[in-house]
Order: structure tokens, then C-alpha cells, then sequence
């Protein structure tokens, strides 16, 4: 019988080694795995390669696995926050290397990695500093950009509920960048509220299924950055 | 805001009015962050405009009653937002494949600097020391069929915002189709900038001297 669901957040990331590369899912606090990132700092695997549209807020989370100088470079679309100096700081001390991608060219990065497509060729970034030293090629009469697939050791996701079998769905617009990064990583860790039975989950309605997932795990009550902000928690 | 920018041409709140007037009903429309937000204030009665938000709605609607947001419900600048009935969620792979694909009609932008070929620079001013950061800029720009800008003619300095050529990092090449400012409407054409309207109370004169590169005259 098939079970994917493991007991803690702990059980969860326990084998992330050193120098892997990590999916991190999230728009702003939206859809960012607080506990599974927090576990994380907790293991203490190092090195990271993070990929990640932004680099989180305050001293928690994201921002806190950098602060923690586990993460040797980040691929980002955004890394600017109002309220947290974690990143600027590590970028011009050159302790994490960025590598800047415009978001879209990112999602599709990340879907394509997870679907087998090595490269693709997209409009985004022509004529802009973002393309130098890629490839370009004439479609039609107009430029492309070549881009890489992008695949992980391991994804952290937020969801709301999954079953037991690994079949997830979301919650508003926390879905973001979980689906693609499910399929994108080797081992895609998945965090919900709620864990049920299979069958509980109408199949019409399930946005990742579970062949991308290898862990879920029950976080019923999950934290979100700007309440730790607020409360001016710095993790760990 | 200045006094300055008051005196002369239109308010921001003007501005998007304007813009409003110009967008059919049943677009589908992706505003950036900051004057372009304004514009949901001002669409004319009875047209109906689909918001879409890049971090995954479509359907945004107006920002909740204080204290009733979801951290889960936000726009692309991470405010809370709320969704309209008939809305609809999605990721982000999906999102871009709106953009990218062509699906979206307009997208509404901010803007550092636009050039007379319609060359967009808003993302960064090549400072050695900042945090590049670009977000979903590139893609908009080089996605979606109409790109409007709406913008101050000119810099909190008095330095013209439609030039002859940026000097700030490019966001986008010949992206831009027509550029709403305090002074004026105009089009970005294979000729050059065309003013389609100057802004009650400026002459062309006044708007010319505030531009970086020539101003064709309004067609009549």
C-alpha cells in the first residue's frame, strides 16, 4: 500500500545533503513552507543551491535559511524586500551567488525540467542585459532567448490538503510555484494542513498528482512570515 | 507628490481616468504595481474588465475590508487582494503561458525610461551596489499584445522620460504601444513619438521641451 505521508517535518527533510539543490515554493509569503524551511535550518544540511522566486522577509523562513549561510547561490526572480537586509547583505559580501531570471522564464525553467524538455526558446529578456551570453535564435522574424530546464534534489511545497498517495491541492494563490516545482524535483516534499484518505480528494479537482510527490506531511496549523515579522521572531 | 505636478497637465488620479477610457470592455488586463493600480477606479459603467495578477488569479478584485485579508489572497505586489465570482486560480507556469502566449490584451507599466522605438527601461538604473531584482517585467512586456505605460512625463529631477535612447538596463525591445503622462497621450510609431492628445490646459510646446527626442504633431 502506498503512503507517502511521513510523521514530522523533521522525518521530512532528514536526508537533504549538502550541496543539494533545493526548490522553494512561495510568492512572497504566500505558499512559503515556513515549517519544512524551519526543519531545514534544524538538519543543517549547507551549500544549497536555492531556486526560489523571492528571498523571504524578516530573519524567518527563507530569510532565515539564508541568514543561517546555508545557501551558496540562489536562482530568483525578485530578491528585493522591503523588510529584510538578510539578502542584500550576503549578495555584496558575495557569500551567495544570484543568478537572475525573469519570473516567467523561471516557471517555465522549472515546468520544462520537471516535464523532460531541456531547453526552450523564449521571447522574455531579448535586448536586455538578462541575455547576455545565451543563445538566441530568429522564429517567425522575431528573437528568442535559448533557457535551460531546471531540476531539483528536492522541492519544499506548501499545500492544503493531499491524500495519503501524494495527490495534492492548494490554497488561493499559495499554489504559485508548487505544481512545477513538484514535478521538477527528484524528491518533491509537500506540507498541508490536512492529510486524508485517498478517495477524499474528488479526482476532478486535484492539482498535482501524486506521481510528483514523494513525502507529504500534516502541518495543521501553519505560521506565516508576516505574523513572525510582526512578532519579531528570528529562527532559530 | 509635488505641487509642481499639480499645477500643470493631469493628477495621477487623472491619468488613469484617461487610461480607462481607452480599454474595451472584456480585456483581459495585467496591471503593474503603483499608477497602473489606480486605473480599476476609473473604467467606465457598464464595461467589464478580467484582472489577471501573474502570482496566479484571474479575477482579482478589490482589496478586502481592513483586517479580512488572506495571506494566501494577494496581487503581484503582495497585497491582499480578493477574487471576483468567476475567478479563477492557477500556477504559475500557467500564468506565464498566458502572458507569454499571447492571451493577455493589455498590461499597464510604470516606466524609468521609453525610448522613441519603444524600448522599456523600469526594472533597474544599473547602480553597481543595488539588488537587481526584475519579477515578471520581461515576460509582460514580451508577451502580452498591448503594452501601455503610464507615467510622469519627466523625473522628480525635471529629467525627460521618453528619450531617444535609454540609458538604464532595457526591460524590453520596441515593447511599448502608447504612453499616458501628466502632459500628454502618446503613441509609440515606426516614425518616432506621436502625441495623440495633449492634457487640458498644455500646448505642444511645453510637452516638447519635456521630451528627449522629437514629438510628431497630433493628426488631424
Amino acid at each position: 500500500m502506498i503512503n507517502k505521508q511521513v510523521k514530522s517535518v523533521t522525518d521530512a527533510v532528514a536526508d537533504v545533503f549538502d550541496g543539494a539543490v533545493v526548490m522553494i515554493g512561495g510568492f512572497g509569503e504566500a505558499g512559503s513552507p515556513i515549517e519544512l524551511i524551519h526543519a531545514l535550518i534544524d538538519q543543517g544540511a549547507s551549500n544549497l543551491t536555492v531556486v526560489s522566486n523571492n528571498t523571504g522577509s524578516g530573519e524567518v523562513g527563507l530569510a532565515a535559511l539564508l541568514k543561517a549561510e546555508r545557501v551558496s547561490k540562489i536562482i530568483c526572480s525578485f530578491p528585493r524586500t522591503a523588510n529584510s537586509t538578510v539578502f542584500p547583505d550576503l549578495y555584496r559580501s558575495g557569500k551567495t551567488e544570484l543568478e537572475l531570471v525573469p519570473q516567467g522564464t523561471l516557471a517555465e525553467r522549472i515546468r520544462a525540467g520537471g516535464a523532460g524538455i531541456p531547453g526552450f526558446y523564449t521571447p522574455a529578456a531579448v535586448g536586455t542585459p538578462l541575455a547576455e551570453g545565451k543563445e538566441s535564435r530568429e522564429f517567425d522574424g522575431q528573437e528568442y532567448l535559448l533557457e535551460r530546464g531546471l531540476k531539483a534534489d528536492f522541492a519544499l511545497i506548501k499545500g492544503r490538503i493531499a491524500d495519503t498517495f501524494g495527490n495534492v491541492i492548494y490554497n488561493k494563490t499559495a499554489r504559485n510555484f508548487g505544481p512545477p516545482m513538484a514535478m521538477a524535483a527528484k524528491v518533491a516534499i509537500v506540507q498541508v494542513d490536512e492529510v486524508v484518505e485517498p478517495g477524499q480528494i474528488d479526482p476532478e479537482n486535484i492539482v498535482t498528482p501524486g506521481i510528483f510527490v514523494s513525502r507529504v506531511v500534516g502541518v495543521p496549523s501553519p505560521v506565516f512570515e508576516s505574523e513572525l515579522v510582526a512578532a519579531g521572531v528570528s529562527y532559530p | 507628490m509635488s505641487d509642481q505636478t499639480t499645477v500643470i497637465g493631469r493628477t495621477r488620479q487623472e491619468m488613469a481616468k484617461r487610461l480607462a477610457q481607452d480599454i474595451p470592455s472584456g480585456s483581459y488586463v495585467n496591471l503593474g504595481i503603483g499608477i497602473p493600480e489606480l486605473v480599476t477606479k476609473f473604467v467606465p459603467d457598464g464595461r467589464t474588465l478580467i484582472y489577471h495578477t501573474e502570482n496566479g488569479l484571474l479575477g482579482m478584485g478589490p482589496s478586502p475590508e481592513p483586517g479580512e485579508g488572506d495571506p494566501e489572497l494577494i496581487n503581484a505586489g503582495k497585497r491582499h487582494v480578493t477574487a471576483i465570482p468567476g475567478a479563477a486560480y492557477f500556477h504559475h507556469a500557467d500564468s506565464f503561458a498566458m502572458i507569454r502566449g499571447g492571451h493577455i490584451d493589455l498590461c499597464v507599466l510604470g516606466a524609468m525610461q521609453v525610448s522613441k522605438d519603444g524600448d522599456l527601461a523600469n526594472w533597474s538604473t544599473g547602480a553597481p551596489d543595488a539588488i537587481p531584482a526584475v519579477g515578471g517585467a520581461m515576460d509582460l512586456v514580451a508577451g502580452v499584445k498591448s503594452v501601455f505605460v503610464i507615467t510622469q512625463h519627466c523625473t522628480k529631477h525635471g529629467d525627460p522620460k521618453l528619450v531617444d535612447t535609454c540609458t538604464f538596463p532595457l526591460t524590453g525591445q520596441k515593447v511599448i504601444d502608447r504612453i499616458y503622462t501628466d502632459l500628454a497621450v502618446i503613441d509609440v510609431t515606426s516614425e518616432g513619438f506621436r502625441v495623440v492628445e495633449l492634457s487640458p490646459g498644455v500646448d505642444f510646446e511645453y510637452v516638447q521641451q519635456r521630451t528627449g527626442a522629437p514629438l510628431l504633431p497630433i493628426l488631424a
